[in-house]
């Protein structure tokens, strides 16, 4: 037992050490997209820490300009901008991460369902995903979330089976080319059970393709939330969230205050980060390096 | 054509060739020489990576993606081909160097007519217009023997059987009459009863039209057929040159004589005992896929026993492997039962209990398929060990490392590698030990050796050879290449379109008085002689002429 608990800690610290050799090969945008991301979760997980105020306290009168008390003024309530920024990541990222990750499970196993199991059961499901997608994403999320209420978990439970239809798509795409091979027979005829050739068999075999979708569908999420709060159907308030923070003090553009460009900006460098980190992810895992 | 460029048509000095992998060059071609005369045929014979197919290309003045030439000439009837523009090579190719390429399948474009693929290249070179390209391609389909020869060039390239899109292709690389052409293992993806036809039209063409051409192939009988000089490569070296009589009657080189006994290897034939019961029995299987109107397999009939291998023999199409999918329960049969000591299978594998099921093994075609490319040998080993027989932490490990041992592959070494860092024949040796690794007493092997070089090929026949006289184990052995029937099988089973047309004891088949089927495909293997294709081709000639006599 003490011989392969040593293997695996050495197996362990020999991938960090690999980990660390390809952060240390990246290219630049990679590493500056890296750092962007980290700093975003830092910010997140320690907002109450970073940030100077209380989410929804009233610390000031309103709309007060940038000063050395509140760095990036105050919004229409009089709240601390930075402080609502800070917040905004926890709201806005955390929410978006919890939709698109319960949409891969979702669309994903049900997605190598379908490939494997196939027949009526992949006809049912891909005729169910036709109908989802053949509304538009944000007119069809409006429609629910104005029947079903503007909760947090009602959000993310709309958005997520809203988003499962794409990556259903495209896990069975990919589970396709996979099933037909002949390990996946071998797997048949040993008896296996679906549990297992859906995840030791299939699942390793996709995981990079879906890992480099799950960074684009993260960034669709997480701008259909931000407009969906910008629409007042997203997150309500009194929490902070950086879409409904560019709709609250919208107004202060016409008068040559450029605050409502913050929050959105902290929206573009984000999803701008993850495509720079996705585009190398995707160059390392496709064969495109060796060819000349 | 001027032939006042010298005595030779290709010449190649020295030739180096690299290509570009894991983020450096390496060498594939280190220093190749060749000098082909006009009309003659050279043969180039290496285990899979000696660079036969790179030298090919290169003779053309091509070089595949990621590959470059780095030093050396290559000189056709005077052409400098490594400094000339890719203007001057490009109306050299097709034009007056051809090239025939392993698998018609995928070299015909899909979307086009054959006839209109014929006729591409002569009317892009300037060579004549479309209805002299039409008319040419008639007269050179009724030359190779294609049946229908005046229609058959309107038909799409799935219209037509594989050895006929293969003959079809070395007419289009007769288009414009060329110099030189290059035939990349023409006849490799076929079955030997095609392979002899499409051999003997290569040849006749190439001699009427006195043609000189470079026949890359890794079947030393077949070239032995085809060319007047061999060269043997080895890692992009040349091995030894010589004629193709001289080479075949006195090998001097040790690698070549290697080559040459790969087809000793015999297994000892043990004779069935009469009153032994069978481990698998097949009753009268009928079986068709679903949607499919027509059977795959009528009435098949056969046993297997304890310790004996059953080759099963036939073209592809005629139903073997249908019979193994039958067997281990991927394909239900509509008529008919399989049976296993004595014990009647359900027909589903779904079905089957865990004890039925790790009897039956199976061993593919296609090691790099058969095995996860994401999980490490010891989860592709170890997952039958705890999935069938529960065993977990030392007792599996020690059961790994004898597994390992049993194949010849060093536990410490390979346990922990991806089938992507090993060889194929390696892969095939995993794949063997995953079979072992359930305990079967039955094993299926589906044309395992046909993806393999010669050499490693024989290296696996001994290995499964040994583990049978170890462990009693059955084999049905699917196969089209009959030196494997020869060098393993104790008993032969002839398969002609979904039915056994033959079997017995594997002296009793092999030797006379066959099935007329079976006449066919024994006479069919090319042996090491270079008048066996003229003996077989005048023999069929006579005997047809008497049959047409008799008429």
């Amino acid at each position: 037992m003490r011989l392969i608990t040593a293997d695996k800690i050495s197996l362990s610290a020999d991938r960090l050490s690999r980990a660390y050799q390809l952060l240390t090969e990246a290219p630049l945008s990679a590493k500056f997209g890296i750092i962007v991301i980290a700093v975003y979760i830092f910010v997140a997980l320690f907002a109450p820490w970073v940030a100077p105020f209380g989410e929804s306290e009233i610390v000031g009168r309103k709309f007060q300009p940038w000063d050395d008390q509140f760095f990036l003024g105050t919004d229409h309530l009089g709240r601390d901008m930075l402080t609502r920024i800070v917040f905004g990541a926890r709201n806005t990222v955390g929410i978006a991460l919890l939709t698109t990750i319960l949409a891969f499970v979702l669309g994903g196993v049900l997605g190598i369902l379908a490939a494997v199991v196939g027949g009526w059961v992949d006809q049912l499901l891909s005729r169910i995903v036709d109908v989802f997608m053949a509304i538009p994403a944000l007119i069809f999320a409006m429609l629910l979330l104005s029947i079903f209420g503007t909760s947090i978990v009602n959000l993310i439970v709309i958005m997520s089976v809203i988003d499962a239809t794409r990556i259903f798509r495209i896990a069975r795409a990919v589970s396709m080319n996979v099933v037909v091979m002949d390990y996946i027979e071998a797997a048949r005829v040993r008896g296996e059970k679906l549990p297992w050739i859906i995840v030791q068999e299939i699942l390793p075999n996709i995981s990079a393709p879906l890992a480099a979708e799950f960074g684009l569908r993260f960034c669709f999420v997480f701008l259909t939330i931000s407009a969906l709060s910008f629409l007042g159907l997203g997150i309500q308030p009194p929490i902070a969230d950086w879409g409904s923070m560019v709709r609250q003090t919208a107004v202060l553009i016409t008068f040559d205050d450029y605050t409502p460009l913050i929050p959105a900006a902290a929206i573009a460098l984000l999803t701008v980060a993850v495509n720079f980190v996705i585009d190398w992810f995707l160059h390392k895992t496709s064969g495109l390096k060796d060819e000349h | 054509m001027n032939t006042d460029h010298g005595q030779y048509l290709l010449e190649m000095n020295d030739l180096h060739i690299e290509g570009f992998s894991d983020g450096q060059w390496h060498e594939i071609v280190k220093g190749f020489n060749l000098e082909l005369k006009r009309g003659e045929v050279l043969g180039l014979i290496g285990e899979s990576g000696a660079g036969k197919s790179t030298i090919g290309i290169a003779a053309m003045g091509f070089c595949k993606a990621g590959c470059r030439i780095k030093a050396g000439r290559i000189r056709f009837d005077g052409i400098e081909l490594t400094d000339a523009s890719e203007e001057t090579k490009r109306k050299l190719r097709g034009s007056r160097i051809a090239y025939v390429a392993q698998s018609a399948a995928a070299a015909f474009n899909p979307a086009h007519k054959l006839i209109d693929q014929f006729s591409e290249s002569v009317i892009q070179h300037g060579v004549g217009t479309r209805e002299e390209a039409y008319a040419d391609a008639r007269d050179l389909y009724a030359k190779i023997k294609m049946p229908e020869p005046d229609t058959i060039g309107f038909r799409y390239p799935h219209q037509v059987s594989g050895g006929q899109l293969q003959r079809a292709m070395t007419a289009m690389a007769l288009s414009c009459r060329p110099d030189l052409i290059i035939f990349d293992e023409p006849t490799t993806a076929l079955d030997v009863t095609t392979q002899i036809e499409v051999l003997a039209t290569i040849r006749d063409i190439v001699d009427y039209f006195n043609t000189s051409a470079i026949y890359i192939s890794h079947d030393l009988a077949v070239v032995a057929q085809m060319a007047d000089k061999i060269v043997v490569l080895r890692y992009g070296e040349l091995i030894e040159e010589a004629e193709t009589r001289q080479m075949l009657a006195d090998p001097k080189e040790n690698y070549t004589k290697s080559l040459w006994a790969v087809r000793t290897f015999k297994k000892l034939s043990v004779p069935r005992s009469t009153h032994s019961e069978p481990v698998l029995r097949v009753n009268d299987i009928t079986a068709r896929y679903p949607k499919a109107t027509q059977p795959v397999l009528i009435d098949v009939n056969f046993e297997i026993h304890r310790g004996e291998t059953v080759a099963i023999v036939g073209e592809s199409g005629s139903g073997k492997s249908t019979a193994a999918r039958v067997i281990t329960g991927l394909l239900s049969p509509q008529e008919g039962s399989v049976e296993f000591e004595g014990q009647t299978l359900p027909s589903d594998c779904g079905n089957r209990s865990l004890e039925q099921l790790k009897k039956i093994q199976m061993i593919y075609q296609m090691p790099d398929t058969a095995v996860n490319p994401r999980h490490r040998i010891r989860k592709i080993v170890g997952r039958p060990l705890s999935f069938y027989l529960g065993l977990e932490g030392s007792e599996k490990q020690q059961r790994l490392n004898e597994l390992m041992e049993m194949i010849e592959m060093d536990p410490k070494q390979f346990l922990d590698r991806y089938p992507g860092e090993l060889s194929g024949g390696q892969k095939q040796r995993i794949c063997i030990a995953r079979a072992l690794a359930a305990d079967p007493g039955f094993i299926i092997c589906d044309e395992i050796t046909s993806a393999l070089d010669q050499l490693v090929a024989e290296g696996i026949l001994r290995l499964l050879d040994r583990l049978q006289q170890e462990l009693g184990l059955a084999y049905m052995f699917i196969t089209h290449d009959l030196a494997t029937v020869r060098a393993i099988a104790d008993r032969v089973i002839v398969m002609l379109d979904g039915r056994i047309v033959e079997q017995g004891p594997k002296l009793e088949v092999l030797t006379p008085p066959h099935h007329e089927y079976t006449e066919l495909l024994l006479s069919s293997v090319p042996e090491m002689n270079p008048d066996w294709m003229d003996n077989i081709m005048a023999q069929r000639a006579s005997q047809k002429g008497i049959q047409a006599a008799g008429n």
